[in-house]
């Protein structure tokens, strides 16, 4: 079998995995570093972001408000040390990525313009118009061209992590194009493969969010950590879930009822609009349940009313928006409400990490949407994403480098030889093999239903047991799951297949998180445990992989400054 | 129900000699796309079906395809803006085709690196002393220059490119010209070079119909006609001011 080797892997190249790989090399520009993404960097999900980065930048700002507003919304499960860190190490990220050339939108004064967003007392969101995922992204890939010592390898998809006794060696990767299983070495390895949407049925996430590096990490040992955080935003689109940005709220946008309410008084009557993810998603809710909401083709949804900005604003704050409201529903946003409904969005939790990306297990390291390095705790502020993906990337590329640098190439032996081989067999001669089974779409959409069933905005005890004993089924039916497709080139079908077997690990994790959590907290609302308990559960929950249903445990939080008190806005 | 006809060029290099048109019948609703007739062909009748796609919002720039013979993202083409109840679908011309509507862009990934599009400056300035300050009119110089998300449709319309793959192309040199506008960038002399060396910038005849295929609105054919014009001034410039007259 062909290997490679590098002294650095980067799993990913959304935002996290390309900052990381320019942190390598500029902290040592002899390392050789490999980018491995199973599609082309720019075409990752960071592209979809839409609304802006946080970073205190004005003086009518400071450090300790950003500490605190992201605290809060965490409903205090975030690790208060990691959350300073983070909003320390902000402002220099968002000064480097505009050094770099990402085209913020500027006041007239040329300073990069901020607005206001859900959860963040005053404007400290750096935006470029409505696009700040895409210009972001294209920025950093573009600025990674100009380092000859960062390899990629696009379009190859990683299928395991190779242990040497607790130690990192490398990754299997299927290149794409030709269908071979390659090894390829390496002293560290950063996984920076995103979030997990797509366990979901009604997402905003992309195609390719399948949560494959959690799955690989879980499976190598390494704990997930409070995977029952599973951020719903309030805004997507009715039928396909596509995102409408926070930024529309940011701008002076309006949610209403059917009877033209803004309903978010008897919610959050501080915050209104701009209130947290969490809460304005269970409002929606509970207008829906109460027959406030309107009733479409594809379920209930509310209005978000942008008509009182006027064209000018939304021409030039919110063309992405309006693109997609004209395209996608044939709606002027100028002129009329966009129907949205609430819907997943993003994941709280994941590989657990320190402040400097690291697993615990040597040579492994996670950034990202990924990783759960505890800042965002049991909700993420809008627009804390993507400055988390800079700050950490940059972080865990430091951490990975270091280490590297200290340590021998790794060799083609055993055990990751053998490793190797039982990964082509799984693949080539198990899998790909199977004649007759289900179709893996199939499962997915089960997966997919079943998860938003059972495992959602509201759960209690039945609906989580019924959400466990359904995951766990589907992931006998796998066994038998078959890929038509029998093509070594560019077989997209055995990637998905794959994916799927990434997708259940993960999907797994929630309900069974969620069971062990008897609280609500943050997006973790129980109809059967409505209050929080920090008596009880001021603590993170740890998912460990083990023979049959995960094991869970829990990890104390950080507290620093901040008392935990309770979450009102 | 109401029902559509797919018809996708399909191409497997391991069995196929040549491309061949494969029909699927797929509902038709008035709310769906091409891609999301791709996807209920891959997913409820035939599996090995194979094309990019991810975030189905006409940003990621992964679906494009040749749809009733234009250019087109597939998340972003509805079906019922299509004439008849057959549609055809395939992949992008003027590429290799890898599988069925799955091409090879590694051309263009080769050719964005030769513009380098990155900030040049003669010298960094430490990130202690801030952004460096951008005016909005500043912004506006480069700004649709910057949405270019490299869906390579620009590509596929070019009949220069066609001719010529030595052609850098419309959206390389609409990025070439994102940085050469970029108050930020001090890179200009190293660029101008690499834009008119390349051969086909002189063979444009400004057609057009990179900017008319454009998903996003970048304008490449008006990038090449300002790189035209600028390049001739810059040449003439080192010529009077061999010393770098600014």
């Amino acid at each position: 079998m062909e290997h490679l080797s590098h002294d650095i892997v980067i799993v990913g190249g959304g935002a996290a995995g390309l900052r990381a790989a320019i942190a390598t090399v500029e902290l040592q520009p002899k390392l050789d570093v490999a980018v491995v993404s199973k599609v082309y960097p720019m075409r990752s999900h960071t592209v979809s972001a839409e609304g802006g980065m946080a970073a205190v930048l004005r003086d009518y700002d400071s450090l300790d408000s950003h500490a605190y507003d992201t605290i809060k919304g965490s409903d205090f499960l975030a690790d208060q040390d990691t959350v300073e860190f983070f909003v320390k190490e902000a402002p220099r990220e968002a000064i480097q990525l505009e050094h770099w050339g990402c085209p913020f939108s500027r006041d007239p004064d040329g300073r990069i313009s901020s607005r206001a967003f859900g959860g963040m007392s005053v404007k400290r969101t750096l935006y470029a118009t409505d696009k700040i995922g895409f210009h972001l992204l294209h920025t950093l890939f573009q600025t990674t061209l100009k380092y000859e010592n960062i390899h990629r390898y696009d379009e190859w998809f990683v299928t395991s992590l190779l242990l040497d006794n607790g130690r990192i060696d490398g990754v299997t990767a299927i290149e794409i194009r030709t269908g071979e299983l390659v090894t390829i070495l390496a002293k560290a390895v950063i996984i920076a493969t995103g979030g997990c949407g797509r366990i979901f049925q009604f997402t905003t996430n992309g195609w390719i969010k399948t949560g494959d590096g959690m799955a690989m990490a879980y499976r190598a040992g390494v704990p997930l950590k409070d995977m029952e955080m599973v951020q719903y935003h309030p805004t997507l689109l009715p039928n396909t879930g596509i995102l409408i940005t926070e930024a529309a709220r940011g701008e002076g946008g309006h949610l209403l009822n059917k009877d033209g309410e803004r309903f978010l008084k008897r919610y959050v009557p501080g915050k209104m609009e701009l209130g947290p993810r969490d809460i304005l998603s269970r409002a929606e809710m509970t207008e829906i349940k109460e027959g406030r909401a309107f009733e479409g083709p594809y379920g209930a949804y509310v209005h978000l009313d942008l008509t009182h900005l006027g064209e000018e604003v939304i021409e030039e704050k919110l063309p992405f928006v309006k693109e997609l409201a004209e395209r996608y529903l044939g709606i002027d946003p100028a002129n009329e409400p966009i129907p949205v409904r609430p819907g997943q969005h993003y994941q709280m939790g994941g590989v657990h990490t320190d402040v400097h990306g690291f697993t615990g297990m040597p040579g492994l390291y996670a950034a990202g949407e990924v990783a759960c390095v505890s800042m965002n705790g049991a909700n993420r502020l809008g627009s804390n994403s993507l400055t988390e993906c800079l700050v950490f990337g940059a972080e865990a590329g430091k951490a990975a480098a270091q280490y590297a640098l200290k340590e021998n190439s790794r060799s083609f032996g055993n055990p990751v030889q053998g490793l190797a081989m039982t990964e082509e067999k799984r693949i080539f001669d198990e899998l790909m093999k199977h004649e007759q089974g289900e179709r893996i779409s199939t499962i997915r959409t089960e997966m997919q239903t079943s998860m938003e069933n059972h495992v959602g905005i509201y759960r209690d005890e039945s609906s989580l047991k019924e959400g466990c004993r359904i995951i766990g089924h589907l992931k006998e039916r796998l066994k038998n799951g078959i890929v038509e497709d029998k093509d070594r080139v560019y077989n997209t079908e055995l990637v998905s297949a794959l994916e799927m077997d990434f997708m259940l690990d993960i999907a797994e994790t929630i309900p069974y998180s969620a069971l062990a959590r008897q609280e609500s907290r943050g997006a973790h609302s129980r109809t059967d445990f409505p209050k929080r308990d920090d008596l009880r559960f001021l603590k993170h929950s740890m998912a460990y992989s083990s023979v049959g249903p995960p094991r869970i445990d829990f990890s104390p939080v950080t507290i620093t400054r901040w008392k935990p008190e309770e979450r009102v806005y | 129900m109401d029902t559509a006809t797919i018809r996708v060029t399909r191409y497997r290099p391991e069995k196929d000699s040549k491309p061949y048109f494969q029909d699927y019948k797929v509902p038709y609703r008035k709310d769906m796309v091409v891609l999301d007739a791709l996807n209920y062909i891959k997913a409820n009748i035939d599996g090995s079906l194979t094309y990019r796609w991810s975030c189905r919002m006409g940003v990621c720039g992964s679906c494009g395809a040749n749809v009733d013979g234009t250019p087109k993202l597939t998340c972003a083409s509805f079906l019922h803006e299509f004439k008849g109840r057959t549609i055809t679908v395939e992949p992008l011309p003027n590429f290799p085709v890898v599988k069925d509507l799955v091409v090879n862009m590694e051309d263009f990934m080769e050719k964005l690196v030769k513009i380098k599009p990155w900030i040049i400056r003669e010298k960094e300035t430490p990130l202690e002393q801030g952004e460096y300050k951008q005016s909005p009119e500043e912004l506006e110089r480069y700004q649709q220059f910057s949405s270019c998300i490299n869906c390579m449709l620009c590509y596929s319309a070019c009949p220069i490119y066609g001719l010529n793959e030595k052609f850098l192309g419309p959206a390389a040199i609409a990025l070439a010209y994102r940085y050469i506008e970029d108050s930020r960038d001090q890179g200009k002399s190293l660029r101008f070079p690499i834009v008119h060396e390349m051969e086909g910038v002189w063979e444009c005849t400004l057609v057009g119909e990179c900017s008319v295929v454009c998903p996003k609105g970048v304008d490449p054919m008006l990038a090449i006609q300002k790189t035209k014009i600028l390049g001739a001034t810059n040449a003439l410039r080192s010529i009077l001011m061999p010393r770098g007259g600014r």
